[in-house]
C-alpha cells in the first residue's frame, strides 16, 4: 500500500491544483482584467443584442457585403460548431476543381486580374475572419454598385478598417469581413 | 519574405535566445533543490504535497524505482483520463450535455494525452464537456510534460554522478516541475492570450444571429445515413435556412498556455492553434510558437549548467536551431511557391489553403516547423504543399529532436549523441566516452531503442495500414498524397507529437487502437530505456578527458551530431518519403 499513496494522493492533488485551481484563477482574472475578451469579444447592436463576435467570421453571398474566404467547415459555410479546414492536398483533383469552379465564380462577380488567394483557398479554421487588403480592394467596385455607394466612400470604410501588422512588423495586414459589413449597414442599410 | 518577415523571424530568435540562459539557469535550480524567487511562495505548497502523499523528499530513488513510479503514476493518470471521458455525460460544468466517449476512442484519447501525444480523433467544440477539459486535458497537459522533463533531469544526473545508483526522486521531480516552471509561467502566458482575445469563462454556448442568413442544399438522406435519389437517380436535397448559428465558449486560455508550454498541443477545438478563439491575433501565435520552444531549449542550457560545462548543452542548442532553420526556409520557399495549376487560374499569393489570413505566411511556416514540438498546428498540414508537408513529417521522423517535446526532446538528442561519440570512438580506435562517463554496451543499447523505437513502429504499422482495406479506406486524399497521410499518423502517433494530416478519417478501431500502442510504446519504451541508461551512467566512475577524447562542447563535434542524426534518419525513411511527399511533389509539377 505504501508504494500506492503517493501516485495515488499525487494524482488527486495534480487534478485539484492543475485542473481546478488554476484555471479558476485565470477565469477569476481574466473576468477582471479582460472581461470583453474572454467572453469572446462579442459584438453588440444599438439595443444590447448579439450580432457576432470580431473573431469568428460569417457567411456573405449578397454583392452588398463584401465576401470572405471560402470556409469549408462541416454541414455549412462558416459553421462555429465544426471548425476546420479541408484537409484537400494540393494535387486533389476533387480539390482542384473546386478552386477552379471558385475563380469561375469571382471573375463573374467582377474580378479580373490576379485572384488573391485567400478568396480561392479555405481557411484553417472554417471561420478565418480576415481576408487581406488586396481581397477586399478587389470588391469595392462591385459592392459600391450594390449600395449605391461612391467606389471612394466603400474604400474609405475599408481602409480605416484595415488592421495593419500588429506593432508594425508582426503577422499580415487584414480586413474583418463581419466589422466591414456591419459598418455599411449602418452607413447605408 | 519581406522586410516585416525578416523582422519577425530575426526578433523572435532573438527573444527565444534570451530567454535560454535565464530560464535553463532557472530549471536547473528548481531540480537541484536550491532556493529560487518562487521558493517563499511556492515551497509550502510543495512540502505539503509530499505531506499529503506521503513522500520524503530527501529519499532518492534508484533508475527502476524511479520507472516505476512514473509509469504507476502515468497508468492512474490513464485510468482517471480514461473514466472522465466515459462518464462525462454525468459530470458537472457540461452546459452542452456533451455525450461519453466510445471506448476505442476514449482508450485512444487518454492514452495520448497521458503520452504528451495529444493526437485527436474528436473535435473538442462538439465531444468534450469543460470540467473534463480542465480535470481531464488540462491536468495531463501539465503532468505528461513534468514526466517528460523528469526523466531527462534523471538522465542528466545519471552523467553528473559517480558510483552511485541513485537517480534523484520522482515525486520531486514531478512536483517540481509543475509547480516552480509549469504553472507560473501559464499562469501569465493564459492572461497575455487572454488579453488577445483567447476566451475563458464557463458559460454556456452562445447562439447569435447571422447578419445575412445563409442558404444551402443538404442531401436527403435514410437512417442507415445513404443518400434518397430521386427517379432520374439524382440524390434529393433540401433546402436549409441558417438563420442563427452557435459559437462555442470554454475555459480555452488556461489550458491553451498549457498546451503550447508543455508541448501537448491538443486543441481545445478542432482547429487547433488556428481557431480565433485559441489563436486571435500575430502577437498570441508568436507567443504560442515562444512557449513551445522556451522550455525545450532551454532544457539545453539546464544540461550544460548542471554538467558543469554550459558549451555542452549549447552545442545541442546549436544543431537544433540549425535544423529548425533550415526546416523553415524549406517549409516557406514551398509554401509561397507555385503550384502550377492554381497558377494558371491567375491565383497569386502562395499557397493559402487552410491557412490563416492573421498570420501571414511567415508567421504560419515557423509556427508549422514548432509544431513538430508539439503536435500544435496553425495551419492544416494535409494541405501544406508537398515538400511543406514533407518538412513536419521529416522533422517528427527525426525523432522529435528539433526541439522536441519538453524533455523528450532533449533525452532523444542526448541518446543521438551517444551514438555519435559513439561511431566517432569506432573510428579512432578508442572506447568512447562522453562527458567523462565510458560509453558501453549498455549505453549503446538504450541509445537504439530510445531512438528506433519510434521509427519501427511507424513503418511497421504504416506497412500494415496499406494492407488493410478499412485503414486505406480512411484516407481523404487519392494517390502518394494518401500515403503521406497515414505515414503522418503513425509518425506523429509513435514520436509523441499530436499533429495530424487531419484529413485521415483516423476515428476507426484500426487507428484508435493501434494509433494508442504506438502512442504508449513510442512514449514508455524510450523513457524506461533512458532512465535505464541514466542508472548505468551514474554507477560508473568518472574518466578525465586525456589527449585522446573527443571535445563534445565544440563546433567539429556539433557538425558530426548533425551529420549522424542525418543518416540515421534518411536512411530509416527515405524509400517511405519518396514514395509520399517526393513523388507527389514531382505529380504536382507535372501537372496531372
Amino acid at each position: 500500500m505504501q508504494t500506492l499513496r503517493p501516485p495515488f494522493m499525487m494524482i488527486i492533488l495534480f487534478t485539484v491544483l492543475c485542473g481546478g485551481l488554476y484555471p479558476a484563477v485565470v477565469t477569476g482574472l481574466a473576468q477582471i482584467l479582460f472581461p470583453r475578451q474572454a467572453a469572446g469579444s462579442l459584438i453588440f447592436d444599438h439595443s444590447g443584442r448579439v450580432v457576432g463576435s470580431e473573431l469568428i467570421g460569417q457567411p456573405f453571398t449578397d454583392p452588398a457585403y463584401l465576401w470572405p474566404r471560402p470556409s469549408a467547415s462541416a454541414e455549412f459555410a462558416y459553421n462555429p460548431m465544426a471548425s476546420g479546414g479541408s484537409n484537400a492536398g494540393p494535387t486533389n483533383p476533387a480539390y482542384l476543381a473546386t478552386v477552379a469552379k471558385r475563380v469561375q465564380d469571382l471573375r463573374a462577380a467582377g474580378i479580373n486580374g490576379p485572384v488573391p488567394a485567400d478568396l480561392a483557398q479555405a481557411s484553417a479554421s472554417g471561420l478565418d475572419p480576415h481576408i487581406t487588403p488586396q481581397a477586399a480592394n478587389q470588391q469595392i467596385q462591385r459592392i459600391a454598385a450594390a449600395r449605391s455607394m461612391s467606389a471612394e466612400q466603400v474604400a474609405s470604410v475599408i481602409a480605416a478598417r484595415t488592421e495593419p501588422r500588429q506593432w508594425g512588423f508582426m503577422g499580415a495586414p487584414r480586413v474583418n469581413v463581419l466589422v466591414i459589413n456591419l459598418e455599411l449597414d449602418t452607413l447605408i442599410p | 519574405m519581406n522586410i516585416h518577415d525578416w523582422q519577425q523571424t530575426i526578433l523572435f530568435f532573438v527573444v527565444l535566445l534570451l530567454l535560454v540562459r535565464p530560464l535553463g539557469g532557472y530549471m536547473a535550480r528548481v531540480y537541484q533543490g536550491e532556493r529560487t524567487l518562487l521558493s517563499v511562495l511556492l515551497a509550502p505548497c510543495e512540502n505539503l504535497f509530499y505531506r499529503i502523499s506521503g513522500v520524503d523528499k530527501d529519499e532518492e530513488m534508484d533508475w527502476q524505482h524511479y520507472a516505476g513510479a512514473m509509469l504507476l503514476f502515468n497508468l492512474l493518470g490513464f485510468l482517471v483520463l480514461l473514466a472522465l471521458l466515459l462518464l462525462q455525460h454525468l459530470l458537472p460544468l457540461n452546459p452542452r450535455g456533451m455525450t461519453p466517449f466510445s471506448w476505442p476512442l476514449a482508450i485512444n484519447t487518454a492514452i495520448s494525452f497521458t503520452t504528451n501525444t495529444n493526437w485527436q480523433n474528436y473535435s473538442g467544440e462538439s465531444a468534450v464537456g469543460y470540467f473534463t477539459q480542465m480535470a481531464g486535458f488540462t491536468v495531463q497537459n501539465f503532468v505528461s510534460a513534468a514526466t517528460g522533463m523528469a526523466i531527462v533531469i534523471a538522465l542528466i544526473r545519471g552523467f553528473t554522478r559517480r558510483r552511485t545508483a541513485l537517480v534523484g526522486n520522482f515525486w520531486v521531480d514531478l512536483t517540481r516541475g509543475v509547480l516552480y516552471i509549469l504553472l507560473p509561467i501559464s499562469l501569465i502566458a493564459a492572461l497575455i492570450l487572454v488579453s488577445q482575445g483567447v476566451i475563458q469563462n464557463l458559460r454556456p454556448y452562445q447562439t447569435l444571429p447571422l447578419v445575412e442568413a445563409l442558404k444551402y442544399d443538404k442531401a436527403r438522406v435514410d437512417a442507415a445515413g445513404s443518400p434518397h435519389l430521386d427517379a432520374q437517380g439524382q440524390p434529393i436535397t433540401d433546402e436549409i435556412v441558417v438563420s442563427e448559428v452557435t459559437i462555442p465558449m470554454g475555459p480555452v486560455a488556461s489550458q491553451e498556455a498549457i498546451k503550447e508550454l508543455g508541448t501537448n498541443g491538443g486543441g481545445f477545438f478542432n482547429a487547433n492553434s488556428a481557431h480565433p478563439f485559441e489563436n486571435p491575433t500575430p502577437l498570441s501565435h508568436l507567443l504560442e510558437i515562444l512557449l513551445i520552444l522556451v522550455i525545450p531549449g532551454s532544457l539545453t542550457y539546464t544540461f550544460g549548467k548542471m554538467v558543469g560545462n554550459t558549451r555542452q548543452g549549447w552545442a545541442l542548442l546549436a544543431v537544433m536551431l540549425l535544423l529548425l532553420l533550415t526546416a523553415f526556409g524549406v517549409l516557406h520557399w514551398a509554401e509561397t511557391g507555385d503550384n502550377p495549376q492554381l497558377t494558371e487560374l491567375g491565383i497569386v499569393g502562395g499557397n493559402m489553403e487552410g491557412k490563416e489570413v492573421r498570420f501571414g505566411l511567415a508567421g504560419t511556416s515557423l509556427f508549422e516547423v514548432a509544431a513538430t514540438s508539439c503536435g500544435a498546428v496553425a495551419a492544416m498540414h494535409d494541405s501544406l504543399t508537398p515538400i511543406g508537408g514533407l518538412v513536419p513529417l521529416a522533422l517528427i521522423l527525426l525523432g522529435e529532436i528539433v526541439f522536441g517535446g519538453v524533455g523528450s526532446g532533449l533525452y532523444t538528442m542526448l541518446a543521438f549523441a551517444v551514438i555519435a561519440v559513439f561511431v566517432s570512438g569506432l573510428m579512432i580506435g578508442r572506447t568512447p566516452e562522453y562527458l567523462g562517463k565510458k560509453i558501453e554496451v549498455r549505453e549503446m543499447w538504450m541509445s537504439i531503442i530510445t531512438i528506433l523505437t519510434a521509427g519501427a513502429m511507424v513503418l511497421i504499422l504504416s506497412g500494415i495500414a496499406m494492407i488493410t482495406p478499412a485503414a486505406v479506406a480512411s484516407m481523404a486524399n487519392p494517390g502518394p498524397h494518401g500515403l503521406s497521410e497515414v505515414l503522418y499518423a503513425f509518425a506523429s502517433m509513435a514520436n509523441n507529437n499530436g499533429s495530424a494530416f487531419a484529413g485521415l478519417n483516423a476515428n476507426t478501431n484500426f487507428y484508435n487502437l493501434l494509433g494508442a500502442l504506438a502512442m504508449l510504446i513510442g512514449r514508455f519504451a524510450p523513457a524506461v530505456a533512458i532512465l535505464a541508461m541514466a542508472g548505468s551512467l551514474a554507477g560508473k566512475k568518472y574518466v578525465p578527458p586525456s589527449l585522446g577524447t573527443l571535445p563534445t562542447d565544440k563546433a567539429p563535434f556539433a557538425v558530426w551530431l548533425l551529420l549522424v542524426i542525418l543518416i540515421v534518419g534518411a536512411l530509416t525513411f527515405f524509400p517511405a518519403l519518396a514514395l509520399g511527399p517526393v513523388a507527389e511533389h514531382l505529380t504536382m509539377l507535372g501537372g496531372h
